[in-house]
C-alpha cells in the first residue's frame, strides 16, 4: 500500500511541475477516445459481470455497475473487453484493455507485474454445505474433508496452509455447487460474492459459520499509467464517501460492516499472498500434473482401443442393424467437440441420476471419443491386408474369427500403428480438456502455477517441454515398430 | 517316374454345380467326378471360371445350385459358413488349395506358416506339428529355410512353402490354382518336381494349369472347360495307362480319347 502511495504522490508532483507524462500513459487515449476499456471475464461471472439472463448482450453485476459509476464520474464509458479470469493481468499487460477490474486481489507476485488502485471491496471466504449437513461450523471442520473452490483464490490459499484439507479445482462457482448437491464434494469454500448470489437463494445449500479471512479487491494498472490510477482511486474515494458505492452492494447483497473500512484506505491491511521465488519449486506439481495425464492418457486409450476394435468389427463383418449403430456412432461422436461430450458426461450425466467421478469421466469422455476415430483407422488397416490372406487361412480350415487374430490382425497393425499412434500423441494434449470437469493434470497444474506467479513463460515452457519428453518417445517407438514391421 | 495307383473309388463327386456372382452364371449344371488318386488338370479360357470351381470345392466360395460331395462329406447350395463350419472344415482338410500368388503368411516365419494350421484348427502341440513341419520341409528342400520368413525367399521356393502348409493338414486331395504362372523357367521345374514327389504318395489333385511340364510329366486326365463351365473335352494322357497296372485298360495304347468315345466304351462294356 505505502509503495503505491508514494508512487501517486510522485506522480501529482510530476503533473504540478508541469512534466511531460509517460507515452503510453492509459489516461491520455481515454480522454481522446472518450472510452475506458476494462477487461473481465463474464462467463460464469456472477455477481461480479454477466450477461443479463434476459437481454445477454448486456452485462449486469456489481462490479458492472460499479464501473459504470466510475466512468461517469470521469465522463467517459465503460467498455467491456471480455478475458478469461487468469489472463487478466497478461492481457492488461499486452494492453488488450486500460484496467482490470474483475475480483482481482493484491497480491506481491502481481505488484512486481502491475500497480493497483485502492481497494474497491472488502472481502471473505465463506464456507458453504449442503442444507442439514451438521458437521461443518469454522474453518477447522474442513479438515479431512473434500472441499470445492476456484484455482489462484485466497479460499485456496487459506486451505493450502492449513495442509489438512482435500481441495476440489473447479473453473466457476455454478460446477462447485453443482457437484456439491450430488455430492462430489463435502463443502465449498470461496468468495463471498459468489457464495451469497449462488447459493444463498438454492433451497438445497446453506452458508454456515461466520466468513474466514478478509482481502479486498482493487483494480490493477498497468504501471506506465500513473494518471489513470490517480483518477480512478478519485473515482472510488468520491464513489465511497457518497455512499453511491453503499447502494450498489446493497442492491446485490453484497454490503456488510467491514466494507466501512473503505473510508480509509490507507488502514487497509491486504492479505498478500506469498509467491515463490524460483520457478523450479513448482516443477515437482508439473510433473505430478504430468504423471495424471500419462495415467489418464494411457486408460482412455486403452478404452479407445477396445471400443473401437469393437465398432470396426460391427462396420466390417456386423449385420445390417449393427453395422447403423455403429456407423451412427462413429459420425455422431466425430461430429461433435470433445468438451461438449465431457460436459455432457460430468455435468449432464447427473440430471438423469447418473453420477460418475470426474476421473472415470475423463477416461470415460476421451476413450469414448477416440474410439471412433480408431475404429476408422483399424477398418483402413484392416482392409488394407489382401484378400488373399483371410481365404489362405480360411483354405487351412480356419474359422473367420481365428483368421482375423491370427492373419488379418496382425498383418494390419503395420498399416494401423502409425496413425494409431498419432493418435495416441493427439490424445495425450487433448487431455489437457479434461480440467474444466476439475481433473487437475498437466496443463491445470500449469495453469495454477502460472496464474499463482505470472510466470506464464517459464513454466509454460517447462509444461511444453514435458508435454514434449512423453510424446516424443511415443513417435520414436512407433517409427521403430513399423520398421520392425516390414518383414525381413 | 510317375507311379501312380488310382484306385476306382470315387473321392470328389460334384453333381449338377450352378455358381453365379450377382446375375452373371459363371458356372452353369457342371457334373464331374474324381477317383482317389487320380490327377486332374483343367484347361479352358481365361475368365471362365476355372478358379470359380476350386474355390467352391471347399466353399471358400458359395454356390447356388447343386451339390458338392468329398468323401463322406457334402458340401450343399447355400450352406451357413458358421453353421456348417464342422461340414465345410471337414472338406478343407481333405483338401488343400494352392494359390497362384502363393499367399503365405507374411508375418509369420516359414515353419509357422506350416505349423498354424495343425495347432490352430487340429488342436496338435506345438511339438507335434513342428515335427511334422521339418518333415514336410525337408522333403520340398527347405529345411534350411524353417526360420526364414517369406519376403526373403525367392517365388518357387515361396510356393513350395505354399505346397507344404497346404500339406500341413495331411489332405487326400490337393488344389492348384495356375500355381507355376507367377514363376520363370527354372522355378516352374521346382514346383513340378514337387508336385510330381507328393503325386506318388497318391495324393489326388486337381491342377488348373496350361504348364507343359505338368502335363507332360503327371497329368492323368485333362478336362477343358467351356462357357459356363461347360465341359469341351475330356482326355485321357497315356501315361498313366502304362504305368498303372490295376488300370482296367492296362494294354491299349489310347493316345487321346473324348468324352464321347470314353461314353461310348463304357455303355458297350455295359
Ligand atoms: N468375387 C467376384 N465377384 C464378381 N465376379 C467375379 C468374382 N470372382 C470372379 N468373378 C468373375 O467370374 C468369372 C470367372 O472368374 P475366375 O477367376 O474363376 O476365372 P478363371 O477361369 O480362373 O480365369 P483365369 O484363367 O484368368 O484365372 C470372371 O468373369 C470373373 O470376372
Ligand atoms: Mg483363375
Amino acid at each position: 500500500m505505502s509503495r503505491i502511495k508514494l508512487s501517486l504522490i510522485t506522480i501529482a508532483g510530476l503533473g504540478l511541475f508541469g512534466l511531460p507524462s509517460h507515452a503510453n500513459e492509459a489516461w491520455n487515449r481515454v480522454i481522446q477516445t472518450g472510452e475506458l476499456r476494462w477487461g473481465a471475464d463474464s462467463a460464469g461471472g456472477a455477481p461480479y459481470v454477466f450477461p443479463d439472463e434476459r437481454d445477454p448482450s448486456k452485462m449486469i453485476g456489481f462490479e458492472a455497475e460499479l464501473m459504470n459509476a466510475i466512468a461517469a464520474k470521469l465522463d467517459v464509458k465503460a467498455k467491456l473487453v471480455d478475458v478469461a479470469w487468469d489472463q487478466l493481468v497478461p492481457a492488461l499487460m499486452r494492453d488488450n484493455f486500460d484496467m482490470a477490474f474483475n475480483g482481482l486481489e493484491i497480491t506481491e507476485t502481481r505488484l512486481r507485474e502491475i500497480a493497483f488502485t485502492d481497494p474497491y471491496y472488502i472481502f471473505s471466504e465463506q464456507i458453504t454445505v449442503r442444507k442439514g449437513d451438521g458437521r461443518f461450523h469454522k474453518f477447522k471442520d474442513l479438515r479431512g474433508h473434500r472441499v470445492g473452490t476456484m484455482s489462484a483464490s485466497l479460499a485456496r490459499l487459506l486451505m493450502e496452509q492449513d495442509g489438512k484439507i482435500e481441495i476440489v479445482d473447479y473453473p466457476g462457482p455454478v460446477e462447485i455447487y453443482k457437484d456439491l448437491e450430488v455430492g462430489r464434494i463435502d463443502a465449498a469454500f470461496i468468495d463471498v460474492p459468489m457464495a451469497v448470489f449462488y447459493a444463498g437463494p438454492n433451497p438445497k445449500l446453506e452458508n454456515v459459520s461466520e466468513p474466514v479471512g478478509e482481502s479486498v479487491y482493487a483494480a490493477g494498472i498497468r504501471k506506465d499509467s500513473p494518471l489513470l490510477l490517480l483518477k480512478i482511486n478519485e473515482a472510488i474515494k468520491e464513489l465511497v464517501q457518497s455512499g453511491e458505492i453503499k447502494k450498489i452492494y446493497q442492491k446485490w447483497n453484497l454490503w456488510d460492516k467491514r466494507q466501512e473500512k473503505l473510508k480509509n484506505p490507507e488502514k487497509l491491511e491486504s492479505l498478500k499472498h506469498s509467491a515463490p521465488i524460483s520457478v523450479w519449486q513448482y516443477f515437482p506439481f508439473l510433473l505430478k500434473g504430468a504423471g495424471v495425464t500419462i495415467l489418464i492418457s494411457s486408460l482412455s486409450m486403452a478404452l479407445a482401443m477396445i471400443l473401437g476394435f469393437a465398432l470396426c468389427a460391427a462396420k466390417l463383418y456386423g449385420h445390417r442393424p449393427l453395422r447403423f449403430l455403429a456407423n451412427a456412432y462413429i459420425e455422431l461422436i466425430r461430429g461433435t467437440p470433445l468438451l461438449i461430450q465431457l460436459y455432457l458426461i460430468y455435468y449432464g450425466l447427473p440430471n438423469i441420476g447418473i453420477e460418475i467421478n470426474a476421473f472415470a469421466a475423463a477416461v470415460m469422455g476421451i476413450g469414448l471419443n477416440y474410439a471412433a476415430y480408431e475404429a476408422e483407422i483399424y477398418r483402413a488397416g484392416l482392409l488394407a491386408v489382401p484378400k488373399g490372406q483371410d481365404e489362405a487361412a480360411r483354405s487351412i480350415g480356419m474359422t473367420g474369427r481365428q483368421s482375423l487374430f491370427h492373419i488379418v490382425l496382425p498383418q494390419a497393425f503395420r498399416t494401423i500403428i502409425p496413425p494409431s499412434t498419432n493418435d495416441f500423441i493427439a490424445l495425450f494434449k487433448d487431455s489437457s480438456l479434461v480440467s474444466i470437469i476439475t481433473v487437475v493434470e498437466l496443463t491445470k497444474m500449469y495453469s495454477q502455477a502460472a496464474t499463482a506467479s505470472l510466470r506464464f513463460l517459464e513454466l509454460g515452457l517447462m509444461t511444453a517441454a514435458l508435454y514434449f519428453a512423453m510424446s516424443y518417445p511415443l513417435a520414436v517407438w512407433s517409427r521403430h515398430l513399423e520398421r520392425k514391421r516390414q518383414y525381413a | 517316374m510317375l507311379n501312380q495307383r488310382v484306385s476306382s473309388a470315387k473321392f470328389i463327386e460334384i453333381k449338377n454345380l450352378s455358381k453365379r456372382f450377382n446375375s452373371n452364371w459363371i458356372i452353369k449344371n457342371l457334373s464331374l467326378t474324381i477317383n482317389e488318386g487320380e490327377i486332374v488338370v483343367v484347361q479352358g479360357p481365361s475368365g471362365i471360371g476355372k478358379s470359380t470351381l476350386l474355390r467352391c470345392l471347399t466353399y471358400l466360395t458359395p454356390f447356388e445350385k447343386g451339390y458338392i460331395r468329398v468323401g463322406s462329406l457334402q458340401l450343399e447350395a447355400g450352406m451357413d459358413d458358421r453353421k456348417h463350419h464342422g461340414t465345410i472344415l471337414g472338406v478343407r482338410q481333405q483338401l488343400g488349395f494352392v494359390f497362384q500368388s502363393f499367399n503365405l503368411f507374411p508375418h509369420l516365419s516359414v515353419i509357422d506358416n506350416l505349423t498354424i494350421g495343425p495347432i490352430k484348427v487340429l488342436g496338435q502341440t506345438r511339438e507335434r506339428a513342428r515335427k511334422r513341419a521339418m518333415a514336410l520341409l525337408r522333403r520340398i528342400g527347405l529345411k534350411h529355410k524353417a526360420d526364414e520368413y517369406p519376403m526373403a525367399l525367392s517365388g518357387g521356393q515361396q510356393q513350395r512353402v505354399a505346397i507344404g502348409r497346404a500339406l500341413a493338414l495331411r489332405p487326400k486331395g490337393i488344389l492348384f490354382d495356375e500355381p507355376t504362372s507367377n514363376l520363370d523357367p527354372v522355378m516352374k521345374g521346382e514346383i513340378v518336381d514337387v508336385m510330381e514327389d507328393f503325386a506318388q504318395d497318391g495324393l489326388t489333385m486337381i491342377i488348373v494349369t496350361h504348364e507343359p511340364a505338368v502335363i507332360e510329366r503327371m497329368a492323368a486326365r485333362i478336362v477343358e472347360f467351356g462357357p459356363h463351365c461347360s465341359i469341351v473335352s475330356e482326355r485321357i494322357l497315356p501315361k498313366l495307362l502304362f504305368n498303372t497296372p490295376e488300370s482296367p485298360k492296362e494294354n491299349g495304347i489310347l493316345p487321346e480319347l473324348d468324352r464321347a468315345a470314353m461314353a461310348q466304351a463304357e455303355t458297350a462294356k455295359a
